[in-house]
């Protein structure tokens, strides 16, 4: 079991959720408030991992955070070093990929927020930013959950496109399904199905342990 | 759903037909291969002529070995298999997945130094040396886990005495290919790749590139089987001859290959 792959896939997984939290609440707030006609463009961009081939995904990504990109020379400027090959730039990349499965639900559950209820708050003097606070994020916990969990979970499986950036370097970006795919590759068939055993046992918990969490809130919601 | 099932019974009926009605032409071979990656700019070439003299419909798919090795076990739907080492075709024979005595080597692959044409380095003057060099942050090379080139790439490293001092900057690819792609995206400075991946009209623009010599590195053989359920062995047979034959060698050379009996 290559369990130095499988922290650094929690790792990783962990840290693309909690900045899908950062920037996926607020951009999916945007989505679903905002009066601009144009915003359907956002959202199809933020839809596009769902259809594009994680390795077209990955090829481009591996182009704007190379030094070919300004971006990317920028970023080697100041870091002293470059993207590619780093957890720093597998994180980028994982954030465009998982990012659909965050903002979606947390936009669907924005939007299903009583109209009414914000209205009140509103005309009771609260803030928007304090009516989104006090009114819109705990009625929407349930869509916060889903969109948590779902990216973590989609990060934890993420295959093409960390092939595409990663070189495969222990430690660094060689995640648990490029373990796999190499145990597979060196004819290590029982390690291969050991650990994907265990990520099949996990994947299945966390969703299991989901999809449970889902029906009791919408019980007492009742 | 009378509708239905009443029209599957129309397309039933109407597809004999549809059958008969095709016009009777001279039947052609049809021949499946499995070939790895490092043949992508030679094979089609190959097959060209082939198909050409012998009225054999060749279609190929292009993958890493050990990825076919997995599928092979499982009898995955190829008559030929063009393997980037002699290894997976020996265990596929040991496991009686081939033709008996359908085992050939076809080539020996070789491997280059390569880098951007804007790089500072030169391979040619300073060989495996200029990996040394502070401007280069990351080599790339396949993964040596289970890419021949990628062994190939450590063992020559090994050799020019200068991988502990690369180590630290090698990044790998998922095959030799994605090696070399690494360094054209500029997201590696070198790489050590396949003379056939170099000399591809990709490449051949791209960047600047030596080959490392033979010496340096275990040999990359490469060999092939027929497999046991192959559809049209007589097709097979011919390609396996055409390949090893005069043409193919002569082909499988100019595309970047030296011959397992030279």
């Amino acid at each position: 079991m290559d369990w130095t792959a499988l922290w650094l896939s929690v790792r990783l997984a962990t840290s693309t959720t909690a900045v899908l939290l950062a920037i996926g609440v607020p951009l999916a707030y945007w989505i679903v408030f905002s009066p601009r006609r144009w915003k359907f463009i956002v959202e199809a961009i933020v839809a596009l991992p769902l259809v594009l081939p994680p390795t077209v995904l990955g090829f481009y990504v591996l182009i704007a955070i190379g030094p070919l990109s300004p971006a990317g020379r920028l970023y080697a400027r100041l870091a002293g070093h470059g993207l590619p090959f780093t957890f720093q730039g597998l994180l980028i990349a994982s954030v465009l990929y998982s990012m659909p499965f965050a903002v979606q639900p947390f936009s669907a559950e924005f939007a299903s927020v009583d109209r009414r209820l914000l209205e009140a708050s509103w005309t009771l003097g609260v803030s928007r930013a304090e009516t989104f606070r006090r009114v819109v994020l705990p009625l929407s916990i349930r869509g916060l959950v889903t969109g948590i969990v779902l990216s973590f979970a989609h990060t934890l499986g993420e295959f093409g496109v960390v092939l595409m950036v990663g070189g495969n370097l222990p430690g660094i970006t060689r995640t648990v399904s490029i373990s796999i795919y190499d145990a597979v590759q060196s004819l290590d068939y029982a390690a291969a199905s050991r650990t994907s055993l265990l990520l099949l046992i996990v994947s299945f918990a966390i969703l299991a342990a989901t999809y449970a969490l889902q029906r009791s809130v919408w019980i007492k919601a009742r | 759903m009378k509708r239905f099932l009443g029209a599957c019974l129309v397309v039933l009926l109407a597809s004999p037909a549809a059958c008969h009605r095709e016009p009777e032409r001279p039947s052609r071979g049809r021949l499946r291969v499995a070939a790895a990656a490092d043949l992508n700019a030679g094979l089609p070439d190959l097959v060209s002529r082939f198909s050409a003299a012998h009225a054999v419909d060749v279609s190929v798919s292009y993958g890493s070995s050990g990825t076919f090795y997995a599928q092979l076990l499982n009898e995955a739907p190829f008559d030929l298999f063009f393997s980037a080492d002699v290894e997976y075709p020996r265990m596929l024979k040991e496991r009686r997945l081939t033709l008996p005595d359908s085992d050939f080597s076809y080539a020996v692959g070789r491997i280059v130094l390569w880098v951007p044409s804007a790089s500072a380095i030169d391979p040619r003057r300073d060989g495996l040396r200029a990996l040394t060099a502070a401007s280069i942050a990351h080599v790339s090379i396949a993964n040596p886990d289970h890419a021949p080139y990628g062994r190939a790439a450590v063992a020559a490293m090994k050799t020019a005495g200068v991988y502990d001092a690369v180590r630290s900057k090698l990044v790998f690819g998922e095959n030799v290919a994605q090696a070399l792609q690494f360094v054209q995206s500029g997201a590696a400075d070198a790489g050590i790749v396949a003379l056939s991946l170099a000399l591809a009209p990709a490449a051949r623009d791209t960047g600047r590139f030596a080959e490392i010599p033979l010496a340096d590195y275990p040999r990359i053989e490469q060999g092939g089987v027929i497999l046991r359920w192959a559809m049209d062995v007589e097709a097979a047979r011919a390609f396996r001859s055409f390949v090893l034959g005069g043409d193919g060698r002569a082909i499988l050379k100019q595309y970047g290959f030296s011959m397992p009996n030279e």
